[in-house]
């Protein structure tokens, strides 16, 4: 195709140890829902020299934008959320031992005996279970309910606790070999991907940043950024998880596996919130076909993204996602490949500059 | 009419998927309308006449887009897992026959049929006739809809995606018979109604109606034992929607609507719906509000691949929306 040759060579950087750095530094702060300040602080600071014009909204996104050069531009919007899944203290008891509701979709069987941080200081607590020495046999069969669940924290540290303080998982940020391990990858990898975007932005568009607050209590942040943004059509970053294990006790192979580690970025067909623009799909398959980037389609089906809420703001807006596979996400610690990571900041961007007017100026086809 | 329902039902259209129901129904509007535009989420939008002083800007919605399937996985023998787009009763799929956009068509079979039990999704597949994976055409996030044929039981008519082809039929119906009307309209044949009144919502953005209703199918109450705590029976006339499950129609709207029926000599029923909801919550919900309500074909067996209707509630339905057109609306 004689169009291909048009297409600007990427200067988007492989992941090295800038990227892994920054996406420490992002996993490793806390933001649950509705107070995503310590990433926004990062994700300020990053973007300032790169930015065009940088907005924080009522609700706390962050709105940047990069101007292309040329006519015609397409106003491209990216979103990836600020925000994680985690905690919220609801009541002090005399003994320093609090009870606790989670924010987002957390497991509860996923809670007794992990390590968390509180509060802004990022005080450390234990969410305590009673000692295999004490528990009958019938008692270790049943899970054990949220409600009767604390967070203990101690005396001293205990002080300076209140209701509506905020907890997270207490996991650190490690790279071993191929593989990552963090709390928060979900949507960390977003971040960190639409920053390095943001930074090396292809000129035939413009670049609408936004990372997005309250994704994780039902894509609250997303509906008033697409709102004001108003863009000709939404990409939404972010991570989703890949459960490509055996099925030990069963015979048959595992058919619902959602995604893969180390098939490369998972393309969006469609999920509960949102049936992706076929055009967009075709985009997406074909960049990654042409540059040589290994991609999966994520099993379509279930769970949602910024785009859910996206698509459908105002007259309507041409939306798909892209994901990060994750192994184990919405627990304390996800698994997953710097590779994946790596192909999906490269599909995007290769995407990116195959953007043309064009491209949305038939009908939707699917 | 009946050609044109049943040119609408055979042709396949998911949520998501509209495009080709989109170009029939467009060829079947020809030039009743002024005026035709297609949204970003792929809703026909359909314009009519001139706002004059007496007149309003109206929408009209009824959802173009069918319950269907979307492939998750295809097995290393050719057979192909999927999940639902819109409510899929799993009861109806077993033994079930789809078509794919593309024209391939596959069969439904069941693990472990013998087991008695009514399947989960899960327990399903599609069979397409390949005998590998390399011989299967279809792949992962690929759509299908069932496959059923039309077919005229006289007075009543039988249909996958009845729910909501008849609505589209009467809405082409209303666009060729309206003479002339005192509003500007918008006709929207909307999109991904089944998968939550998404192309609805979008089109009232755009459309920003001053007043406006859904045309849908209902469930009926007259079927033997456990049918539906429902006061709606085919055959005896398009039903003007009270409420259902998501939203309440605007009280002035549905006296609007028993007033001209009444005046007609049409005959109607009043529908109270306690489980479903349509694009007349998208329509009321769109800005800063808007006067919203429903009319309703009362259609048995709705989400299985033989949904039923009365022919004389469609052509009914026909004219009460023409003749709620065709005046000056004033809202009491």
């Amino acid at each position: 195709m004689t169009e291909n040759q048009k297409i600007q060579a990427s200067n988007i950087p492989t992941i090295g140890d800038r990227q892994i750095e920054l996406l420490e530094k992002l996993c490793n702060a806390s933001a649950v829902s509705g107070d995503e300040q310590e990433v926004r602080q990062i994700v300020l600071e990053e973007i300032k020299p790169f930015a065009d014009e940088i907005k924080v909204d009522a609700l706390g996104n962050v709105l940047a934008t990069k101007f292309g050069r040329g006519e015609n531009r397409v106003r491209v919007m990216l979103a990836a959320h600020m925000d994680e899944i985690g905690f919220m203290i609801v009541k002090k008891h005399d003994d320093k031992l609090f009870q606790f509701e989670r924010i987002g979709g957390i497991d509860e069987r996923q809670l007794p005996g992990k390590a968390v941080l509180v509060g802004r200081e990022h005080l450390p607590g234990v969410i305590g279970a009673k000692p295999i020495h004490m528990t009958t046999a019938d008692e270790r069969k049943n899970k054990i309910p949220v409600d009767a669940l604390r967070i203990d924290l101690g005396p001293e540290i205990g002080e300076k606790v209140k209701p509506g303080d905020r907890a997270t998982f207490a996991t650190r940020f490690k790279r071993f070999g191929p593989s990552i391990q963090a709390k928060a990858l979900d949507d960390r990898f977003g971040v960190a991907i639409l920053i390095e975007l943001l930074k090396h932005a292809s000129e035939n568009i413009d670049l609408l940043a936004a990372f997005t607050v309250q994704e994780e209590v039902g894509l609250r942040g997303a509906r008033v950024v697409a709102y004001r943004f108003d863009p000709d059509m939404a990409i939404a970053v972010d991570s989703t998880p890949a459960y490509d294990l055996p099925h030990w006790d069963d015979e048959d192979q595992n058919v619902q596996y959602n995604t893969r580690l180390d098939a490369g970025p998972a393309i969006y067909v469609m999920d509960r919130a949102t049936i992706a623009d076929r055009r967009l799909v075709t985009l997406f398959s074909d960049a990654a076909q042409q540059e040589d980037i290994p991609y999966q389609f994520r099993q379509p089906g279930g769970g949602g993204t910024d785009a859910g809420v996206i698509h459908k703001t105002r007259a309507g807006i041409p939306s798909i996602s892209v994901s990060v596979p994750s192994r184990y996400a919405h627990s304390a610690i996800g698994l997953a490949r710097v590779d994946d990571w790596a192909n999906t900041l490269r599909l995007l961007d290769a995407a990116l500059v195959r953007v043309t007017p064009d491209l949305l100026a038939g009908e939707r086809r699917g | 009419m009946k050609s044109l329902i049943k040119q609408l039902v055979e042709t396949p259209g998911p949520s998501g998927f509209e495009y080709e129901i989109r170009d029939v129904i467009r060829e079947a509007i020809g030039d009743a309308a002024d005026e035709l535009r297609v949204d970003a989420l792929g809703s026909l939008i359909a314009k009519k006449g001139v706002k004059t002083e007496q007149g309003l800007r109206v929408m009209i919605s009824g959802h173009i887009d069918e319950i269907g399937l979307m492939v998750t996985h295809v097995d290393d023998r050719g057979f192909l897992r999927f999940t639902n787009i819109g409510g899929i009763n799993p009861m109806t799929c077993y033994g079930g026959r789809v078509l794919f956009m593309d024209g391939t068509r596959g069969v439904i079979g069941m693990d472990s049929i013998e087991s008695g039990k009514t399947p989960k999704l899960t327990d399903l597949f599609i069979d397409v006739g390949a005998t590998s994976k390399e011989d299967c055409s279809v792949k992962v996030g690929d759509v299908c809809g069932f496959e059923r044929p039309f077919i005229d039981l006289g007075k009543r008519m039988v249909a996958k995606s009845m729910d909501d082809r008849v609505a589209a039929a009467v809405a082409i119906e209303v666009l060729k018979r309206l003479e002339s009307t005192p509003h500007e309209l918008h006709f929207v044949f909307s999109t991904q109604e089944e998968v939550g009144l998404r192309g609805a919502t979008t089109a009232a953005y755009g459309v920003d109606p001053d007043l406006g209703f859904a045309i849908d199918v209902t469930r009926s109450g007259d079927t033997p034992r456990f049918s539906p705590k429902m006061a709606t029976a085919l055959g005896d006339g398009p039903a003007i929607k009270v409420r259902d499950s998501s939203f309440i129609a605007d009280p002035r709207l549905v006296d609007w609507m028993i007033k001209a029926a009444e005046e007609a000599g049409l005959p109607y029923q009043l529908e109270v719906l306690e489980a479903g909801g349509t694009d007349g919550r998208a329509i009321q919900l769109t800005r800063g509000g808007v006067p919203a309500g429903c009319v309703s074909i009362a259609c048995r067996y709705i989400h299985s691949p033989s949904e039923m209707v009365d022919s004389d509630d469609v052509e009914n339905a026909v004219q009460l929306l023409v003749k709620l057109l065709s005046e000056p609306i004033d809202l009491k």
